[in-house]
C-alpha cells in the first residue's frame, strides 16, 4: 500500500523560517528520527520525499479549449503552505499515522495511491 | 405458525451472531466492502430455503458458509474482470486484494469483534458514516432502519455506508487492535460514535416520529457489545449508564396521540425500572472505580466525565418519585460541572432550565439571553415557558411564535402550537 503524505501546514508551529537555528535543528532531528523509524519498521519504506520551495515559486499549468495558460502561485489556497511530501510504502493507515507522529506536528494530508496495475 | 419459526430462527442469527459472522468474514477476506452484501445475500437465501429444507442444525454456521460462498464468487468474478480489462481504472481495481499483517501486541484479548468495532469507528471516517456503518456491520441493523434513524432516504444511507466501506479499503484502515497506548483514544472514539447513533434516535431535527426508540436501542446494544469486549472501560460504563437512564423514559415521553410529554408531566410508572436500576448501578460502580466524581476534578477523561455527569443528571430525575421531589439544586451543580467540561450551549440551556426550578423563572430569564444558540427553536421555547410562568402572557406568546418559526419537528411543533392555544384560552 503506497501513500502520498503531504505536509500541508505548520499547524500550531510557527513558520519554519521564524524558528531559531536551534529549533530548526531540533525539527531536522525529528525528520531523521522519522526516517530511521520507517527503515526499522517491517513493511514500511520511504520511496521518495522532498521539501518544497514556497508557494510563491509555484506555477499552475492549465489547458482550456486546447490553449495552455500558466499562472503564478499555487493551485488552491489550501496548498499555499505545502512544505514537502513523502511517498511511503506502509501496510496500513494506523502504522503510517503512528510513524508520522515522529515528525514535527504539521498538518498532514494522507492520500492513498491507487494501484492501477491490477 | 411454522413460517414464524423460521423467521424467529433467522432473526436470532441476525440479532445475536451478526457481529461474530461479520468479523470472522472480514478477518478471513479483509474485504469489508464485500462482507455486508454477502451476509445480506446469505440471510435472504436462508429466508428462502429454510422453510423448504428445514432449519439447519447450526443456523449461524449455515449463514456463514453461504456468505463465504458469495464472497468467493465475487472475488472470482473480480479476478476474471481484471484479466479481461487490465488497464481499466475503476473501483474494482482499487479493491485489489491486500494482505494486512495482523500484528497485535500479545497482551490484548485476541478478538475479531473488537477489531471490527474499531475498524467501523475509525477516526479517519466521517462520524455519521461511522455510526451508520457500525450499526449495519456490527449489529446487522438493516440499511432501511439506519436511514430512518438518521432521517435520510434509504439510497442516501446506502451511498453513505458504501463510501465509508470504500474509504476503509482504499485507505487501508487496518483490521487490528491498536497498541495499548493508542487503544483508550480509539475506544473513546467508538463510544462517541455509539452516542451519536443514540442521540440521532432521540433528538430528530425534523420528521414526524419523536422517539425512534427501538432503533436508538440498537446503539445501546452496540455499547453492550463493546463493554463485553472491554469490561469496566470507564468511558463505556459511563455511556451505558447515560443511555439506559435516558432510554428508560421513552414510553412516557410520548402521549396517547403521539404528542410530546415533558419530564414534569410524564407518568413515571411508565419508566423502565430495570433499566434505571442498571444505569444507577453502573454509575455507582464508576464512582467506586474512579473517585473524584461529578463536579470535581475528574480522574477520567473529559469525555468520560461528560457522560458521567449527564448520567448523573438523568439519575437525579430517575430517583425522584414525583416531579416535585426532584433535587434541582443538585441538578444545577451537575450542569455547572458539565458547562465547565466544555459541553457547549445546550448544556448552558439545560442549566438555565434547572435554575428556573431551583431558584426562579426570573433568575433563569436573565441568564437565557447570554446563550449563543442562533437559529435554534429551543432558546425561544424555553424563554416562552419562563415568561409564561412570570405572568407575561404577551411576551410568552411572541416567544412561542418565534420558536414555531424556527422548529422543523412535527411533534415539537404540535407541542408549541398547543401552548400558544393555551395562552389564548387558559382553560
Amino acid at each position: 500500500m503506497k501513500y502520498l503524505v503531504l505536509l500541508i501546514g505548520e499547524g500550531d508551529l510557527p513558520p519554519w523560517d521564524e524558528l531559531s537555528s536551534q529549533e530548526q535543528a531540533a525539527g531536522m532531528e525529528k525528520f531523521g528520527a522519522f526516517a530511521a523509524a520507517c527503515g526499522a519498521r517491517d513493511g514500511v519504506s520511504i520511496l521518495g520525499g522532498e521539501a518544497l520551495a514556497p508557494a510563491s515559486a509555484a506555477t499552475v499549468m492549465r489547458t482550456r479549449g486546447g490553449a495552455l495558460s500558466l499562472t503564478d502561485g499555487p493551485y488552491a489556497e489550501s496548498v499555499e503552505q505545502l512544505g514537502g511530501f513523502y511517498l511511503i510504502e506502509a501496510p496500513d493507515l494506523d502504522t503510517l499515522v503512528e510513524l508520522l507522529r515522529l515528525l514535527p506536528p504539521f498538518d498532514i494530508q494522507i492520500c492513498p495511491v491507487v494501484d492501477i496495475d491490477g | 405458525m411454522t413460517a414464524d419459526r423460521y423467521a424467529v430462527a433467522l432473526q436470532r442469527v441476525v440479532r445475536d451472531d451478526w457481529s461474530r459472522l461479520a468479523s470472522s468474514l472480514v478477518g478471513q477476506f479483509r474485504r469489508i466492502d464485500l462482507v455486508e452484501d454477502a451476509l445480506g445475500d446469505a440471510v435472504e437465501a436462508a429466508a428462502r430455503t429454510w422453510p423448504r429444507d428445514g432449519i439447519p442444525e447450526r443456523p449461524s454456521a449455515w449463514v456463514l458458509t453461504a456468505a463465504r460462498r458469495v464472497i468467493l464468487d465475487r472475488l472470482r468474478a473480480e479476478a476474471m474482470h481484471r484479466r479481461r480489462r487490465p488497464l481499466l481504472v475503476s473501483d474494482a481495481l482499487m479493491y485489489a486484494e491486500r494482505t494486512t499483517s495482523r500484528a497485535d501486541p500479545g497482551d490484548l484479548v485476541d478478538d475479531d469483534r473488537l477489531r471490527l468495532v474499531l475498524m467501523c469507528t475509525h477516526p479517519a471516517l466521517d462520524p455519521d458514516a461511522a455510526a451508520a456503518l457500525a450499526l449495519r456491520l456490527v449489529l446487522g441493523v438493516s440499511t432501511r432502519d439506519v436511514a430512518r434513524l438518521f432521517l435520510v432516504s434509504e439510497p442516501t444511507m446506502a451511498a453513505r455506508i458504501t463510501r465509508a466501506k470504500r474509504k476503509i479499503v482504499s485507505a487501508a484502515i487496518p483490521f487490528t487492535i491498536p497498541p495499548l497506548h493508542a487503544l483508550p483514544g480509539r475506544v473513546e472514539t467508538a463510544a462517541g460514535v455509539a452516542y451519536l447513533a443514540f442521540t440521532a434516535g432521540y433528538a430528530p431535527a425534523s420528521g414526524s416520529d419523536l422517539v425512534r426508540s427501538e432503533i436508538a436501542g440498537e446503539a445501546i446494544r452496540l455499547v453492550r457489545v463493546m463493554l463485553d469486549l472491554r469490561p469496566g472501560e470507564p468511558v463505556l460504563v459511563a455511556l451505558l449508564a447515560l443511555m439506559l437512564l435516558q432510554h428508560s423514559r421513552r414510553d412516557a415521553r410520548v402521549g396517547p396521540d403521539g404528542e410530546l410529554v415533558l419530564l414534569p408531566d410524564q407518568d413515571r410508572s411508565r419508566w423502565q425500572r430495570d433499566e434505571i436500576d442498571e444505569g444507577l448501578a453502573l454509575l455507582a460502580s464508576l464512582e467506586k472505580a474512579c473517585p473524584g466524581g461529578a463536579g470535581e476534578v475528574p480522574a477520567v477523561s473529559r469525555q468520560t466525565a461528560a457522560y458521567a455527569v449527564q448520567a448523573g443528571i438523568a439519575a437525579e430525575h430517575a430517583r425522584a418519585a414525583e416531579a416535585g421531589d426532584t433535587r434541582w439544586d443538585r441538578i444545577v451543580r451537575l450542569y455547572d460541572a458539565l458547562v465547565d467540561l466544555g459541553a457547549g450551549p445546550s448544556a448552558e440551556l439545560g442549566r438555565v432550565v434547572a435554575i428556573a426550578e431551583a431558584q426562579s423563572p426570573r433568575a433563569a430569564l436573565e441568564l437565557l439571553a447570554a446563550i449563543p444558540l442562533p437559529g435554534s427553536h429551543r432558546v425561544p421555547a424555553v424563554r416562552a415557558q419562563l415568561l409564561q410562568r412570570c405572568g407575561d402572557a404577551e411576551g410568552a406568546r411572541a416567544a412561542y411564535l418565534e420558536a414555531i418559526a424556527l422548529c422543523h419537528n412535527e411533534t415539537e411543533l404540535t407541542f408549541l402550537r398547543n401552548r400558544v392555544a393555551e395562552l389564548a384560552d387558559p382553560d
